[in-house]
C-alpha cells in the first residue's frame, strides 16, 4: 500500500509545508512533522512541498482478477415502471465506455410488473437486461433491493456499474458497495476508462469548489453514482435489439425491515429542472414585485422562471426554484440570469446548461466565466427592452 | 432510547481555492467545524431523547482534534462522546470509514438508532450513512424530513423522494440520514459548555476493534484512491457584450433569434 514518509532533514520550512496540506493533515510533534490521519493521500504534499520532504512510496496493493470482470451496468431507476430518465443518459455513457474497451452494455430492472417496460429499453442498443420481479420489489426499500444486486453481481460479474444520483441510487449504491467491500465514487461529472478497465471518475467535492480524479485500481466491481442531466442520452433506435432475462431470487431473501406505508405523489408542478428555458432572478432584482418582469419574460420565451439563493431565503420565490448546490441542478437549453453574481455554488447548479446568458451590471461579476453571453448592463433598461422586442418581433 | 448521533469535523470554509499553477489548494483559515449537516441529526436526536427518554452518544471517526467537535456536540445536549482515532484511520475512503465506524460502534453497549447527517461539506457523497447500515447489518432510510411515531419496536418517518413523499416504518435497531431542516438545531448552551468541559471522551482505536487487521483500514482498506486534484474549469466561449443598454439588447435578441428560441 501506499504510504508516505516524512525526510525531517530535507524540510526547509516547516510552516509553509504544512500550508500545502489542504487537509490540515500535518501537525508538528517535539519539534518534528508527523502526518496525522487526516492524510488524504492527495499528495500535494510530495509535489509542491520543499523536493524529497515528503516521499511517497508505492507498494502494488492485491488486486483482483479484473479479466473476470467484464461488461458496463447500468442501474434502471424507477418508480411503479416509469423510469427515470437519468437511466438513458447513463446507457448512453456506458455504450461509450463499453466501445472504448470492447465489452457490452447491460441492464439492471428490478420491481414489480415492469417486464413491459423493460422492453423500451431495447430500443437503445444495450445487450441484455437482468429482470427481477417480484411484489417484494414492488416499493424501493434497501434490504431486498440491496440482495437483488448481490444476485446479479454474483451472476454476472460486471466490472463496472453505474446509477443514477437520485434518491434512490444514492442510497442503494453504497449499501451495495459496502456489501462487496468495492469503492463507489459519488456524483460523477465525468467518465472516461482505461485500458485496464479502471474507471476514470472526475467529480466536484467541497461544494464544487474542487474537483477530484478518482479511481477504484484494485477492487471489481467499480461502482459511480450520476447526477441526472450530466450526461447525454443516446438516439432511440427505430427497432429493437438484445434480450431481456428474467431472473429469480427467492422471496425469502427478500425480507425488508422497512415497512413502506404510504406513497404519495408529490403535487405535478412544473419544475425548473423540467424546462428547456430557464429565465432567473438574483439579487440585482430589486423588489418582488420586479420579479413580474423575470417571469414575463419566462412565459415570452415558453420557460421557467428560477431564482438564486437570497430570492428564496428572504421569501419571494419557493424552494423549489432555487438552483445551485443547495437547490436544484437545471441543464436546460437557455438560461438567463438577471442580476445574479454567479457564486460558484449558484454556478455548480447551471453550468453545464447549454446556451448561459448572464446580464448583470457589474463586467467583473463571475458569471461572466461561466457565461457563454455576457452582458453588461442594468436588467432594469435590458429586460423591458428585450420583452418589448420579443413581442414586437411576434407581431411583425 | 439509545441513540448514536455520528458527526464529522469539516473545514470552517469550504471556500477553498486550487491555484491553477501550482495546483495547490488555497484556504482562507485552516478552521474547522462540526459538519452543519450533522447538527440537523443531534438536534433529532435531542429531540428524541426528550420526548422519550434515553441517551444520547455522538461518535466522530478523525485526528485528536475532532475532540472540538465532540465537544461542541456536549453543548447542545449530547450525553456521552466517543473518538475513533488512530495513525492507521488515515486517508479512508467511505468504505474504510464507515467499517471503522462500526467497528467503534459494536464496542459502545448498544443502540436502538443511528442518526447521521445528508452529506457532509468536504468529501460530500453522502454514502456513509448507507454504508455503515450494511456493515451493521440493520435497514437504514435517507433524505428523513419528519418524524411520524416512535414506539419501542419502530419509528415511522416521512422521507422525501424528490417526486413523491414516502411513509415508512423501520424497525429498531436501525440507521436514518436526515435532511437538512428536519428541526431547527439549537445553539450551544454556554451553561452546559461549561459543565462539560472537563467530560471525559472516550477514544477507540485499532486495538480497542475486533477487526484489528490493518489491511481494512485506512488507505489499505480503501477501493477509491483520489489521483490528483484540480480546479473547476469554466465553459469554453465566450463573449462579453458592453455598451449602452439599447445596443447590446439588440446584440442578445438577435443572438437567442439566431438561436431559434425566439
Ligand atoms: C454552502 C452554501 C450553499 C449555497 N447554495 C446556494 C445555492 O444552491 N444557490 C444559490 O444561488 N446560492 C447558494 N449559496 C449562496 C451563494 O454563495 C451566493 O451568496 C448567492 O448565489 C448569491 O446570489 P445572487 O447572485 O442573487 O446575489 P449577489 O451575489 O448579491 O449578486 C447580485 C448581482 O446582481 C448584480 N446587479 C445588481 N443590480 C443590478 C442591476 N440593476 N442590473 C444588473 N445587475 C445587477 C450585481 O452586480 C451582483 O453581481 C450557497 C452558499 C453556501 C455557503
Ligand atoms: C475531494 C474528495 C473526494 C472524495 N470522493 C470520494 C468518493 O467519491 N468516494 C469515496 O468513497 N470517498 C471519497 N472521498 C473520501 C471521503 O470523503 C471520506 O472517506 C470521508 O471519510 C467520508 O465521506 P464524506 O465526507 O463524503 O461523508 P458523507 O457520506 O457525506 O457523510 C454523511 C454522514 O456520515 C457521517 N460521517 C461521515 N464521516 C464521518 C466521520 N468521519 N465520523 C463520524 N461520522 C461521519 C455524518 O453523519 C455525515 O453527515 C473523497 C475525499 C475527498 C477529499
Ligand atoms: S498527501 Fe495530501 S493530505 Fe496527505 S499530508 Fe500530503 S498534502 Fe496533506
Amino acid at each position: 500500500m501506499p504510504k508516505l514518509i516524512v525526510h525531517q532533514d530535507k524540510i526547509k520550512n516547516i510552516e509553509n509545508l504544512i500550508k500545502t496540506c489542504p487537509f490540515g493533515a500535518m501537525d508538528i510533534n517535539g519539534g518534528k512533522l508527523e502526518i496525522n490521519s487526516a492524510c488524504k493521500m492527495c499528495k500535494l504534499c510530495v509535489k509542491k512541498g520543499d523536493p524529497g520532504a515528503v516521499e511517497y512510496i508505492e507498494e502494488k496493493g492485491v488486486s483482483v482478477d479484473k479479466s473476470k470482470w467484464n461488461d458496463i451496468c447500468v442501474y434502471v431507476d424507477h418508480v411503479n415502471g416509469d423510469i427515470h430518465p437519468v437511466t438513458y443518459e447513463l446507457i448512453g455513457k456506458a455504450k461509450e465506455l463499453a466501445g472504448k474497451i470492447h465489452q457490452k452494455v447491460c441492464c439492471l430492472f428490478m420491481g414489480e410488473d415492469i417486464a413491459g417496460k423493460a422492453e423500451d429499453l431495447l430500443y437503445y442498443g444495450i445487450d441484455k437486461v437482468y429482470l427481477y420481479e417480484s411484489h417484494r420489489l414492488k416499493h424501493f426499500s434497501i434490504e431486498p433491493y440491496t440482495a437483488v444486486f448481490e444476485d446479479f453481481i454474483k451472476r454476472e460479474k460486471p466490472c463496472a456499474i453505474l446509477v443514477g444520483a437520485t434518491t434512490v441510487g444514492r442510497q442503494l449504491a453504497p449499501r451495495v458497495a459496502a456489501r462487496f467491500k468495492t469503492g463507489l465514487t459519488a456524483d460523477c461529472t465525468i467518465l472516461d476508462i482505461t485500458e485496464d478497465t479502471d474507471l476514470v471518475q472526475i467529480r466536484p467535492a467541497f461544494g464544487g469548489n474542487i474537483m477530484a480524479q478518482i479511481c477504484t485500481p484494485r477492487n471489481r466491481p467499480q461502482m459511480a453514482t450520476v447526477r441526472y442531466k450530466v450526461m447525454n442520452p443516446p438516439k432511440k433506435n427505430s427497432s429493437k435489439s438484445g434480450t431481456i432475462v428474467s431472473c429469480h431470487i427467492e422471496d425469502s431473501k427478500l425480507e425488508s425491515g422497512i415497512d413502506v406505508m404510504n406513497v404519495y405523489e408529490k403535487e405535478k408542478v412544473k419544475t425548473i429542472e423540467n424546462a428547456e428555458v430557464l429565465v432567473v432572478a438574483g439579487r440585482g432584482v430589486k423588489s418582488k414585485d420586479d420579479l413580474g418582469m423575470i417571469q414575463k419574460l419566462a412565459d415570452l420565451l415558453g420557460g421557467e422562471i428560477a431564482c438564486t439563493r437570497p430570492l428564496v431565503e428572504c421569501g419571494w420565490m419557493d424552494a423549489k426554484k432555487q438552483i445551485g448546490l443547495s437547490g436544484r441542478t437545471v441543464r436546460p437549453k437557455l438560461i438567463i440570469t438577471c442580476g445574479v453574481s454567479g457564486s460558484v455554488q449558484f454556478a455548480s447548479g447551471m453550468n453545464n446548461s447549454e446556451h448561459i446568458f448572464a446580464i448583470n451590471n457589474n463586467p467583473e461579476a463571475p458569471i461572466f466565466k461561466v457565461a457563454s453571453y455576457g452582458i453588461v448592463g442594468d436588467i432594469y433598461e435590458v429586460v423591458p427592452q428585450l420583452i418589448e422586442k420579443i413581442q414586437k418581433g411576434r407581431e411583425a | 432510547m439509545n441513540i448514536i448521533v455520528c458527526i464529522k469535523q469539516v473545514p470552517g470554509t469550504n471556500k477553498v481555492e486550487v491555484d491553477p499553477v501550482t495546483g495547490v489548494l488555497k484556504r482562507e483559515k485552516v478552521d474547522s467545524k462540526m459538519n452543519p449537516y450533522d447538527l440537523y441529526a443531534l438536534e433529532t436526536a435531542l429531540r428524541l431523547k426528550e420526548a422519550h427518554g434515553g441517551v444520547v452518544k455522538v461518535i466522530s471517526m478523525g485526528p485528536p482534534q475532532a475532540k472540538e467537535v465532540l465537544k461542541e456536540a456536549f453543548s447542545m445536549g449530547a450525553d456521552d462522546g466517543v473518538l475513533i482515532s488512530d495513525r492507521a484511520f488515515g486517508g479512508s475512503d467511505v468504505l474504510s470509514t464507515s467499517y471503522t465506524l462500526s467497528q467503534g460502534i459494536k464496542k459502545l453497549d448498544g443502540f436502538d438508532l443511528i442518526l447521521c447527517g445528508k452529506q457532509t461539506t468536504d468529501g460530500d457523497t453522502a454514502q456513509v450513512g448507507p454504508e455503515l447500515s450494511e456493515f451493521l447489518k440493520i435497514p437504514s432510510v435517507s433524505n428523513v424530513t419528519k418524524l411520524i411515531e416512535v414506539t419501542n419496536e419502530n419509528i415511522t418517518v416521512e422521507m422525501d423522494m424528490q417526486n413523491t413523499v414516502e411513509i415508512a416504518k423501520i424497525n429498531f435497531p436501525c440507521l436514518l440520514c436526515v435532511d437538512k431542516d428536519i428541526f431547527q438545531p439549537r445553539l450551544p448552551s454556554y451553561l452546559k459548555k461549561m459543565a462539560t468541559k472537563n467530560k471525559e471522551i472516550r477514544v477507540l482505536s485499532l486495538n480497542d476493534f475486533e477487526d484489528k487487521n490493518t489491511d481494512n483500514y485506512g488507505l489499505n482498506g480503501s477501493p477509491t484512491q483520489v489521483q490528483r486534484i484540480f480546479p473547476p474549469e469554466s465553459n469554453g466561449d465566450h463573449e462579453l457584450w458592453a455598451g449602452d443598454g439599447k445596443s447590446v439588447t439588440t446584440k442578445l435578441y438577435d443572438k437567442i433569434k439566431e438561436l431559434k428560441f425566439v
